[in-house]
């Protein structure tokens, strides 16, 4: 007999709504409320993008994603190399360096070979940007109307560099917060696509592989405490679930935030929130506030951190909870998102 | 037109508020009638740098919010018919009905899709002939030109397919009704800037005189609302009663006059109720006879419902600024932008997810 350990959240939710798949809140209390407590071991436990263990010596560290991005072609890049792009990050936020990954496609009947085609050589090319190798694979057809004609579901393997201990749970109150860029880029793309907004000039997704900007932040020190690209649910999602498992408390300046203007008219536009905004390459550490001004420059020394900035600080007071200085100098809470977020409507 | 940085800079506001401070001799209580400038002022955290003498209280301006239960429930009723394809703009997926929210009804089968434009609507319903098409039309004087518009148009092309749950409010009279109550506390109103953006503010100018109530035409930036702030208070000061247009790089007296003539052909004012207010004389809008054929609440026959609002929720008193949010017993306990128990917890205009999502670090709430 399977009980939940704390069933409340769930139980207000008898089916799964789209929130669940949207890196907010919900999406959290499912893994925290059902598959945490249900798979119960010590490598799962800290929840974080990836698993890092040793074998026979070498550190290892593992991943999983599903994509099932609509549409699979979106200005900047697709499903494919976004799929290659995402596994390579989330292994990455170790410190690893990738190395192999995996392949499983589900296909719907009627979806058109030319359009695979295009999306598998993405990935090639991905791949080899990236530096890793795609060795095994599935397929799977399923009948017409059963999918979205196509789902990409990508693992990944990287090695781990001895004396580096990177979690979300490590963050420290006293670390500088690091950002490596300009926030909101894929999301927008991926909505200007999909309802037909049309902008000034067309905003490109940002999807790019992370593994080499992590090699140049290592470089400086091996002490980074915590990374984490923020995808779904935005920058506020990803130093939420940061304040949560470390226990501190997040300050940052929302002046620092850079947000490029075609992004920051857009979300205006549909009443969202850019630190809600999905991501796919870009990177938050934190660090020791004494040497983050060396990794700074470390990471705008690459074409992928340019404009690389401190964004804020861990704190010891209200820990779990992100809180930042607004454009006019007061304060404000910045939550996790609930569901996905949804535009306004006036 | 500046972009919009100036309108949120520091120096400029922090300015506006010294001039403020030096106007100002004794207390006064505001309203911000729109629900988005309820939320600008959370977000921006303006209230913190107002001085203590200013209670800004919120007001009823939120259509998700007052958007009665009962048309809530036929709403969900309808979206979970076999044939129907319901659609509506993203807030009001979330806010629950007497036992359940769209996103729900969705998850459960139903068609239910968010749309950024009422018109989205008919080309929905233009590509699926054998279904039925229903658009949830919300909103204040802002939303009814273009709701109005795409009822218009599926009249003009005689589509069959296409209808609309109507629950259109004006501003007016709910400011009288807030007015006429004893209870009212309210010395000045910041009008809702997008809504006099449509219908202008000679609708005002006789309320004010009536009810000896400065108003100020307020757009929804921190500089914009620490302007409007200060215009009202230095009438309050100096005994004076007008409409001030303090937003006019968006609004005129007059309004946008076309958008207000195809109001009048498509709608007809009426008496509506108003979520947690109850009713309000005058303070709707319905489809006018000639376009009655494409109201959903006459094409679905839902039978009747029995309405259950939770007896915990004061969203009434939160709507009409005699309660603030954080006074509320559920605020942050039982009632959560994750499990909410009333439309102003989950609304993106709502004044309780203001206070939770923005400043609960201000009160002594566990989250
Ligand atoms: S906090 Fe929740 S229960 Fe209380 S008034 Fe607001 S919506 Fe209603």
């Amino acid at each position: 007999m399977i009980t939940l350990q704390c069933p409340l959240p769930l139980r207000d939710y008898p089916n799964i709504v789209m929130g669940h798949g949207g890196g907010g809140k919900l999406s959290h209390d499912l893994v925290q409320h059902l598959f945490a407590p249900a798979f119960d071991n010590a490598l799962l436990a800290p929840l974080n993008d990836q698993a890092v263990f040793a074998v026979e010596g070498a550190r290892l560290a593992f991943t999983t994603d599903s994509f099932v991005v609509k549409p699979i072609f979106f200005p900047g890049s697709d499903i494919g190399a976004l799929a290659v792009n995402g596994t390579v990050n989330d292994l990455a936020m170790s410190g690893a360096r990738p190395i192999y990954l995996s392949a499983g496609f589900i296909l719907e009947e009627g979806f058109a070979l030319d359009d695979l085609t295009r999306v598998v050589y993405s990935m090639a090319e991905a791949a080899k940007r990236a530096g890793v190798q795609i060795i095994t694979g599935d397929t799977k057809v399923v009948e017409e109307g059963h999918g979205d004609g196509i789902y990409i579901n990508t693992a990944g393997i990287g090695i781990a560099p001895n004396g580096v201990n990177i979690a979300a749970a490590n963050a420290r109150a006293g670390d500088a917060i690091i950002l490596s860029g300009a926030i909101g880029l894929h999301g927008i793309a991926i909505l200007s696509q999909r309802e037909g907004l049309r902008f000034d000039s067309e905003i490109v997704s940002d999807c790019a592989p992370l593994h080499d900007l992590v090699a140049a932040m290592l470089a400086v020190t091996q002490d980074i405490h915590t990374l984490r690209d923020p995808t779904r649910g935005g920058i506020a999602s990803a130093l939420n679930e940061i304040a949560e498992a470390a226990k501190i408390g997040i300050e940052i300046d929302e002046r620092a935030i850079a947000v490029p203007r075609d992004v920051a008219s857009a979300c205006e536009m549909l009443g969202l929130d850019p630190f809600y905004v999905a991501n796919e390459g870009k990177l938050i550490a934190f660090a020791p506030s004494e040497i983050a001004p060396r990794v700074v420059a470390a990471l705008r020394a690459h074409p992928l951190g340019r404009d690389a900035a401190i964004i804020g600080r861990a704190v010891t007071a209200h820990p779990g909870m992100v809180v930042a200085r607004t454009s006019i100098g007061a304060t404000r809470v910045v939550d996790m998102m609930i569901g996905e977020q949804l535009p306004r409507i006036c | 037109m500046k972009s919009l940085d100036a309108y949120r800079d520091e120096v400029q506001v922090r300015a506006v508020f010294d001039q403020l401070a030096r106007v100002i001799t004794r207390e006064w209580t505001l309203m911000e009638v729109c629900g988005g400038q309820t939320h600008s002022i959370m977000r921006f955290g303006i209230d913190q740098l107002l001085p203590k003498q200013i209670d800004l209280v919120h007001g009823p301006g939120c259509p998700v919010c007052v958007t009665p239960l009962e048309l809530i429930d036929k709403a969900l009723v309808i979206a979970a018919r076999p044939n129907v394809i319901f659609t509506s703009f993203g807030d009001m997926l979330r806010v629950p009905g007497s036992t359940t929210d769209l996103f729900q009804v969705k998850a459960r089968g139903g068609d239910v899709r968010i749309l950024y434009s009422p018109l989205d609507a008919l080309r929905i319903a233009r590509d699926n002939p054998s279904k039925q098409v229903v658009f949830f039309g919300v909103g204040f004087e802002t939303t009814a030109p273009a709701n109005g518009m795409a009822v218009f148009q599926a009249k003009r092309e005689a589509l069959k397919n296409f209808s609309m749950l109507v629950s259109h409010v004006r501003v007016p009279p709910a400011i009288t009704a807030l007015m006429s109550d004893p209870a009212n506390r309210v010395q000045a109103f910041l009008a809702a800037g997008h809504v006099c953006a449509v219908m202008g503010y000679w609708e005002y100018e006789p309320l004010a005189a009536q009810f000896r109530v400065p108003m100020i035409v307020t757009g929804f930036e921190p500089l914009d609302i620490a302007n409007g702030i200060l215009a009202a208070v230095r009438q309050l000061e100096q005994g004076r009663v007008e409409v001030e247009n303090a937003y006019p790089r968006a609004v005129t007296r007059e309004g946008n006059q076309p958008a207000q003539a195809l109001i009048a052909q498509v709608f007809e004012v009426c008496d509506r109720k108003w979520r947690g207010i109850g009713e309000i004389p005058q303070s709707g809008w319905r489809l006018r006879d000639e376009f009655r054929e494409y109201d959903a609440e006459q094409r679905f026959d839902v039978g009747s419902l029995h309405v259950n609002e939770s007896p915990l929720c004061i969203s009434g008193l939160v709507l009409q600024g005699r309660k603030k949010p954080n006074e509320c017993v559920a605020f942050g306990k039982q009632c959560t932008p994750a499990k909410p128990l009333g439309a102003t917890m989950v609304s993106s205009e709502g004044a309780c997810a203001a206070y939770y999502r923005y400043a609960r670090h201000t009160f002594a709430v566990v989250g």
